[in-house]
């Protein structure tokens, strides 16, 4: 008899329980239900965490199973931000202008409203005309399409000239830094039509619900985002579970004997590559309402690499090893670069966590790399064996 | 009689250095071979070409009733057509189980799609048996592959090539390492399933060799030195003076 995908994958239950059931106490606890001992800026700090936990997952299926160290999956991540932000503020711009204009007396044609959007948008970039790529910024529908279909053209272009020339190891990773870098420079500049570093802003005011509070704004995509990993967290886990998983495991562990039993291991790579660019992507729709701004900073590579060390840190090779180390590295990280942290105090030297948070971070990736490589995941393999 | 794999002519050099020199050796559809020959004969490389991990610098390699050319197709695509091969180092998938080693070994469908939708059948899980009934591997199903002993790794990797049902097995040193008993079930095993393909061995062992039972090639310096029976190559002085005197001496 052949036991049912819940059966045989526990951790989806435990994680799909804790995930709602967090979900629901910091529902209750928002200032939406009127309790209101969570502010709604900490909502949002758990909500875009929650992100970055289903793109740090996304990053545990690319590198901890199937063994490809993307560092440029948080490009993946940024795309799908921008592409969510170009809908955001065009709309909301669109409402704005509009509104202005119907103050004065002669009606304004189609041209005066366009050209107006595009002064307030592109002003800071001294430009007023509407890029390319901004041709289906007025739809949502089409925005969202980006959301998916960006990050899974280029990843499957990306990963399409990279698998198939057979580059593996440490050269497909710096080719995926190289990637996002190029990325990151081309967004940088005033004319790539993305307002340079000014980025996209605003994002947080939905376009038409300006009446509604950021309270209940914050709540919905709190939400949003807690459907959206654990809804990630079940496909993956399918994916991994099963005969696919058998295959990229296989691939990480020993390509050539994966090539050598007739899998063509080069289209199981691009079909990891793409499906988890797509939902980091997914994620970073996300995230980036939520934090309000995007600029091409969140792109740089760094961005990339930090992802995996939460990887590492979490625990490569187990969903909710990667979810943990997300949540637990950012979370610290934040707490430390915020002045949470009390800064100590050597007599001769004040420690100062806002500058030496990335050292302590440093450190970690090192010891939990040298000394527990299965990371804050394997202390449940401790657990276990214990009840056993 | 037509040829299973025809190679002929074939040349490769890494670096400067003629590993396969002019290399010409045929397999019939339903035979067992073994080869054998000194260290950096060429053994292992020749495997490496027929696979599809080397590409030969000239000569051809011809497979199958269509005459098909092997040279240019992937490593997959020639696995596809019926080409099995067990490496020199053991090579099973230590963290997955017996049975996963197998059923992803087993002859179905490769595309990544197909395997995505994978279901379990139970005609799957008959084959999976089968197989781990001829490799003596029955019990150990259920084991996690690293944890099996250096012989029963090596049979795992065999058992994964029955299971690919391939038409040509390639079998590179399947005894190194293994007891004289387990050796003698290995023969057995390869005995066995030459009955319906193309089996080829390569061994260092004589005794080995000996219980094949088959024809010989000896390889030396990248080409065919003797072929016939074990008693014919070794009476050979050539094979003697190359190979048999050094493993002696
Ligand atoms: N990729 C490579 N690059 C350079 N030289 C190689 C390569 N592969 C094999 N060689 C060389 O080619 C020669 C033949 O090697 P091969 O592994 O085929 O020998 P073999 O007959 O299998 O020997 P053994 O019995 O030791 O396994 C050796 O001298 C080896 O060093
Ligand atoms: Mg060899």
């Amino acid at each position: 008899m052949q036991r049912s995908f819940l059966a045989q994958n526990p951790s989806v239950i435990w994680f799909i329980a804790i995930l709602a059931l967090f979900t629901v106490v910091v529902t209750i606890l928002s200032e939406v239900s009127g309790v209101g001992v969570i502010s709604t800026s900490f909502i949002k700090t758990l909500g875009k965490t929650l992100c970055l936990c289903l793109v740090a997952i996304t990053m545990d299926v690319v590198w901890g199973y199937c063994g490809i160290l993307s560092l440029g999956h948080f490009a993946f991540f940024g795309i799908g931000g921008y592409a969510i932000g170009m809908w955001l503020m065009y709309a909301r711009t669109e409402l704005i202008v509009i509104e202005s204009l119907a103050a004065q007396a002669i009606p304004s044609t189609a041209a005066e409203i366009s050209d107006a959007i595009g002064n307030q948008i592109f002003g800071v970039v001294g430009s007023s005309e509407f890029p390319l790529i901004w041709t289906f910024a007025d739809s949502l529908f089409l925005q969202l399409l980006m959301v998916i279909l960006v990050p899974g053209l280029l990843a499957l272009a990306f990963g399409w000239l990279a698998f198939r020339s057979r580059v593996t190891g440490v050269y497909l990773s710096i080719l995926t830094q190289a990637m996002t870098l190029a990325l990151a420079l081309y967004l940088f500049q005033n004319d790539s039509g993305l307002r340079g570093n000014n980025g996209l802003s605003g994002l947080q005011n939905i376009p038409g619900y300006r009446d509604v509070p950021q309270a209940t704004v914050s709540i919905i995509f709190f939400i949003a985002s807690a459907i959206a990993l654990g809804a990630g967290y079940v496909f993956f886990a399918w994916i991994v579970s099963g005969k696919m998983g058998n295959v990229i495991k296989g691939i990480r562990d020993n390509e050539a004997r994966v090539w050598f039993l007739g899998y063509h291991v080069e289209r199981y790579k691009l079909f990891v590559f793409t499906v988890t660019a797509v939902v980091a992507g997914i994620a970073g729709a996300l995230y980036y309402p939520q934090a309000g701004i995007i600029n091409p900073g969140e792109i740089a590579p760094i961005a990339s690499i930090y992802l995996a060390v939460w990887v590492a840190i979490g625990g490569r090779g187990r969903l909710y090893g990667a979810a943990i180390g997300a949540a637990f590295v950012s979370l610290v990280s934040s707490w430390f670069t915020g002045g949470g942290a009390p800064n100590i105090n050597l007599g001769f030297y004040t420690i100062q966590w806002t500058d030496w948070w990335l050292v302590l971070l440093g450190f970690s990736f090192v010891a939990v790399t040298l000394f527990f490589p299965k990371g804050i995941g394997g202390l449940f393999d401790l657990l276990m064996r214990k009840q056993s | 009689m037509s040829m299973l794999l025809e190679v002929s002519g074939v040349s490769v050099t890494f670096d400067g250095f003629r590993a396969i020199n002019n290399l010409s050796i045929n397999f019939a559809p339903a035979e067992l071979r073994a080869i054998i020959g000194p260290n950096g004969a060429g053994k292992t490389t020749f495997m490496d070409i027929v696979t599809g991990k080397t590409k030969p610098d000239e000569g051809t390699v011809i497979w199958g009733d269509r005459n098909i050319s092997l040279l240019g197709m992937s490593e997959s695509q020639i696995a596809m057509e019926g080409i099995g091969r067990k490496f020199q180092k053991p090579t099973v998938f230590e963290a997955q189980t017996v049975r996963q080693n197998l059923a992803m070994a087993l002859k179905n469908p490769r595309g990544p799609f197909v395997v995505l939708m994978h279901k379990k059948t139970k005609l799957n899980a008959a084959r999976i048996e089968a197989v781990a009934e001829q490799i003596g591997l029955s019990d150990s199903l259920t084991r996690v592959a690293g944890e099996l002993s250096h012989g029963q790794k090596q049979w795992l990797e065999i058992g994964m090539l029955l299971a690919q049902e391939p038409r040509l097995m390639l079998v590179d040193e399947p005894a190194a390492g293994m007891t004289p008993e387990e050796r003698e079930k290995t023969t057995d095993i390869l005995k066995e399933a030459a009955k319906t393909r193309a089996v080829v061995v390569v061994e260092h062992d004589m005794e080995f060799v000996r219980r094949l039972d088959c024809k010989v090639t000896v390889l030396h310096e990248g080409s065919v030195l003797a072929e016939g029976s074990l008693d014919h190559v070794t009476s050979n002085q050539t094979v003697i003076d190359v190979y048999l005197g050094r493993a002696h001496a």
